[in-house]
């Protein structure tokens, strides 16, 4: 149970993968499985942002010349959150937004060739 | 600006900036597409040459991108490994683009520019994934190979398009389990550095968590490669991509997921950990087992050409994976040497298979009668391909399995070897069936036209070359494969394991 508690962005993590997951192998709706893998593939986005969340942290970034309080003790580890994380996923949404456009693009041929985008149907007319 | 000492970073920026320029010459006229295209690989191909002859003479080559030095820049390692990888994925994609000149005026006429951006796009993914010595970077350039791959097939005839958004589905699903096993890695470690993560892992081994990216990224490349179980996406993605397509991602696409593995294994986790700490080798040679044997039986039911070729894919991928989970350092080498020869072997297939589409308009096998006659230079290296993969000495086929068979002999695994063998006698009765079409049956002709007299009717140079360049190679590397095994696999094999 605690575990449960203090590691509750796994277990978020987990429900999101399982739910697209589902959505991709169980859904009938070319669509509605690309949307399964985009939810899929934003569980691992936000798997990795939490491991880098922190509470009370703030940027990386030493301030010059403006010298108020909070912003110089960024220096010691415990008051900032680890950047790099975030900055991976950065990279990670790109790559998910480049795979949206294809499968969307596929999806679109495939509609324009079959006029469906039911897998049975589809199924139905390439035998 | 020094060409020789920037090598490394050059086999990758070659083709990354060919495939913008591409694009822009496509808009002028769709004729210099394909001289710019083979130019780019060509100047990768040999800036992957320059890097194998250094790293043989002076040892491993580490290039910081943009001077960081490692690990908190990305870096660039190449080692005799991966040397050789790249080698054989530039060469091979050097011979499918010029194959693809013809092959592409027929099936893809409006493309031009489109086919030739996407696939020097997907070279230099391979090349890139291969070159790496960072685990993060390695998802990105695995995601521009896959993403353009996906492309690449949707540009095939009508059940191209279903088959490429299954790939795109389960693709995903690799590519993502991949990127949470390297999550793993970095929430125990904080490092995504290759090297940096072999040097502070042996403290974490015992961990739950480490088995668990371990695994992870094992199922993320097996889904990449096709393993068995996993293998629903290939056959029909490879058999209805165009001709030209197909003759790039067949080859490469799962020989390179097969390296990534083995670099995982060997230079992020370590032989020690892989082999000795955790119990996993046996069950992974029995799968391989069953993969070999599950894709040969496949292969056996097929009547299509192309798809019973996507099936042995699937077959030799098992020798693959077995040969590097056999923990025997002579299993390993045969599955590092089995990357380079099956990528040949399977790119000489393909290109038959392209030729004859181009020439039959189909690929069922009865197409295949009667070419013995009519194409006897494109029979014969068909027949050179056809023997390697059966294995027959002195083609290079038989001798990445005969390092796999002592292998599983030295590791105690005899039902590998076994597999192995009913492989090979499975590749004998489907090879030689085709021979026998090709060679004895009169050639029916599906058209309806007069009785037509033999005619010597080979296909256009541009495609035959290529042809005979692999199916020499195949020779070559056969004969050499002793002095290829001593002086390069060598020197990446952990002897002892």
């Amino acid at each position: 149970m605690q575990s449960l508690i203090a590691d509750y962005n796994y277990w978020i993590y987990i429900l999101l993968m399982m739910i697209g997951l589902y959505a991709m192998l169980a859904k009938n709706n070319l669509v509605k499985k690309v949307i399964g893998m985009s939810i899929f593939q934003t569980a691992i986005i936000v798997f990795y942002v939490s491991i880098g969340a922190k509470e009370h942290a703030t940027i990386p970034i030493i301030a010059h010349g403006s010298g108020h309080g909070a912003v110089e003790t960024a220096i010691d580890v415990a008051h900032y959150a680890n950047p790099l994380p975030h900055v991976l996923m950065l990279t990670a949404i790109v790559v998910s937004v480049g795979t949206l456009g294809v499968a969307l693009a596929i999806c679109l041929g495939i509609y324009r060739r079959y006029n469906s985008l039911e897998e049975d149907e589809i199924q139905e007319q390439l035998q | 600006m020094n060409f020789v000492e920037q090598s490394p970073a050059l086999l990758v920026i070659i083709p990354l900036l060919t495939a913008f320029l591409v694009n822009i010459v496509g808009l002028i006229n769709h004729r210099y597409c394909l001289p710019v295209a083979i130019l780019g690989i060509l100047g990768s191909f040999t800036a992957s040459v320059i890097t194998l002859i250094r790293v043989m003479q002076n040892g491993v080559i580490s290039y910081r991108l943009g001077g960081w030095p490692p690990p908190f820049g990305i870096e660039y390692v190449v080692d005799h490994l991966n040397g050789l990888v790249l080698v054989t994925v530039s060469f091979v994609s050097l011979l499918a683009v010029i194959f693809s000149k013809e092959s592409i005026k027929q099936e893809l006429p409006e493309k031009i520019s489109q086919f030739y951006t996407l696939f020097v796009l997907l070279v230099t993914g391979l090349l890139g994934m291969t070159v790496t010595g960072d685990a993060f970077n390695l998802y990105v350039l695995l995601e521009i190979s896959a993403l353009t791959g996906y492309a690449l097939i949707a540009m095939g005839d009508n059940k191209a398009l279903v088959a490429s958004f299954n790939y795109v589905i389960l693709g995903t699903i690799g590519a993502s389990f991949y990127l949470l096993g390297v999550g793993h890695l970095y929430i125990m470690t904080g490092s995504l550095n290759m090297a940096n993560l072999l040097t502070i892992l042996p403290d974490l081994y015992s961990l739950n968590a480490i088995f668990i990216a371990l695994l992870l990224i094992l199922i993320g490349t097996w889904i990449k490669m096709a393993f068995f179980p996993m293998h629903g996406w290939l056959p029909n993605a490879y058999t209805y991509a165009p001709s030209a397509a197909g003759c790039l991602v067949a080859p490469l696409v799962t020989k390179v997921s097969v390296y990534i593995m083995i670099r995982i294994m060997l230079s992020v986790f370590s032989p020690l950990y892989v082999y000795s700490i955790i119990n996993l080798s046996e069950t992974i040679v029995w799968m391989a087992v069953i993969a070999i044997i599950s894709g040969s039986i496949l292969a056996l039911a097929q009547n299509d050409f192309k798809k019973m070729l996507t099936y042995l894919i699937v077959a030799e991928v098992g020798y693959m994976v077995g040969g590097a989970w056999l923990a025997s350092s002579i299993g390993l080498t045969g599955a590092i040497l089995h990357i380079v020869n099956d990528a040949l072997m399977t790119l000489c297939l393909f290109l038959f298979a392209g030729i004859v589409i181009y020439k039959r308009g189909g690929q069922h096998l009865q197409d295949l009668a009667g070419l013995y006659k009519k194409m006897p230079v494109t029979m014969a290296a068909f027949t050179v391909g056809a023997l390697s993969m059966i294995g027959v000495p002195p083609t290079a086929g038989f001798f990445s399995k005969w390092y796999l068979i002592l292998g599983a002999i030295d590791g105690g695994r005899y039902h590998f070897m076994a597999a192995l063998l009913i492989s090979s006698l499975v590749n004998a009765i489907l090879f030689f069936r085709i021979i026998e079409i090709a060679y004895f049956e009169p050639k029916v002709d599906h058209h309806g036209g007069e009785a037509e007299k033999v005619i010597i009717e080979e296909a256009p140079l541009s495609m035959l070359i290529p042809l005979i360049i692999v199916a020499l190679s195949l020779i070559v590397i056969g004969l050499y494969s002793g002095e290829i095994v001593t002086n390069i696999i060598g020197h990446s094999v952990p002897t002892g394991i």
